[in-house]
């Protein structure tokens, strides 16, 4: 694999994490428990689209084959898509759609304030826009899970659930494989393991201030850096490439 | 269950830049503190309206009764001299 390669794969691995969870996201306009939660929701999901369309872009400028990033998006079969397997998670209840969010987030933070020293410069620039944003999600989610782990019998159990059922899906996070070393020894991508004991350690202050419990580590789910999914990605990228895929060029 | 269960009400005050005064925004439901900032926030910034923002609890709003309009705003009708108007405005002042 040469470097081109790798950062071709990387970036596109970035861009679909934010595209597949900014999707999961934009399920919720209008759905929101409350108008002010929906808006929040919904600038979240605009957050990640808008750092998608940047990936995504730079990932079909470095494949070279005179893509566009929508061609990536709407065009791409669900096993040539590499994003985290907890990005497709469904929003369940809202328990589940912050504990998702906390998870994603506080990771992102971390990984996003080392990509700013990438020797790339697309990435680096991408993480620095990147990094304010994520700030923002991240404490959304975080006093969310605080609010309601500390709040009522009721949605203190909701969030416990919803910590035990994503857990298995944030082992994946840290996973690097010859993409990530490769780009790691060059400088060019962020090193996962001290990223992993940071984001425990975070994560752990965040649950025991929502006086919820840290799962114990079990089994970890794992594939889609491979491009292995959940069923959950078919529905997702059924709705989104649709229109592409019934009418394809299609303009408006 | 209230008729409005969406917690209480805040009001939202934005400045849109440095030195300009707050702006009476709107309103927005909230629990507490923080999560009223955040939804000022992406209710009334999201399109880069302001610089800063400040939010308090609506209850805390002391309003005039309209019972009382005219004690309170008809004594002002008359008095022209009330208005600087006959003054020239300096060349260079702004927001005035």
């Amino acid at each position: 694999m040469t470097t081109q390669e790798a950062i071709y794969k990387y970036a596109l691995r970035l861009g679909d994490n934010s595209l597949i969870l900014g999707h999961r996201l934009s399920e919720l306009c209008s759905r929101g428990p409350i108008l002010e939660e929906d808006l929040a929701l919904t600038n979240i999901s605009l957050d990640m689209i808008g750092r998608t369309q940047a990936l995504l872009k730079y990932a079909a400028e470095i494949e070279g084959k005179g893509k566009t990033e929508d061609d990536l998006a709407y065009r791409r079969p669900e096993n040539n898509y590499y994003n985290n397997l907890i990005t497709e998670q469904p929003n369940g209840d809202f328990a589940h759609t912050i504990t998702r969010q906390l998870f994603i987030s506080v990771f992102e933070y971390l990984f996003y304030s080392q990509l700013e020293k990438s020797k790339d410069e697309t990435l680096s620039a991408i993480a620095k826009k990147t990094v304010k944003e994520i700030k923002y999600h991240m404490q959304h989610a975080t006093d969310w899970t605080i609010r309601l782990g500390d709040g009522t019998e009721e949605s203190h159990k909701r969030m416990q659930k919803a910590v035990n059922d994503l857990w298995m899906y944030t082992g994946e996070l840290f996973e690097m494989d010859e993409v990530d070393t490769l780009l790691f020894r060059e400088g060019i991508s962020a090193d996962l393991i001290p990223i992993k004991a940071q984001w425990q350690n975070d994560i752990k202050i965040i649950l025991i201030e929502a006086t919820l419990t840290l799962p114990e580590d079990s089994f970890m789910q794992t594939g889609s850096k491979q491009g292995i999914h959940t069923e959950n990605l078919g529905h997702i990228l059924a709705e989104m490439q649709y229109l592409q895929r019934a009418y394809p060029d299609a303009k408006w | 269950m209230s008729l409005d269960s969406q917690f209480d009400l805040w009001e939202v005050f934005i400045q849109s830049k440095s030195g300009q005064p707050y702006v009476h925004a709107g309103s927005i439901h909230a629990c507490d503190n923080k999560m009223a900032m955040q939804n000022a926030r992406d209710t009334y910034t999201r399109r880069g309206e302001g610089t800063s923002i400040w939010v308090m609890p609506s209850k805390y709003i002391v309003a005039s009764n309209p019972d009382d309009n005219e004690m309170l705003f008809d004594p002002a009708n008359d008095k022209v001299y009330r208005h600087p108007t006959f003054y020239v405005m300096p060349e260079g002042a702004k927001n005035i």
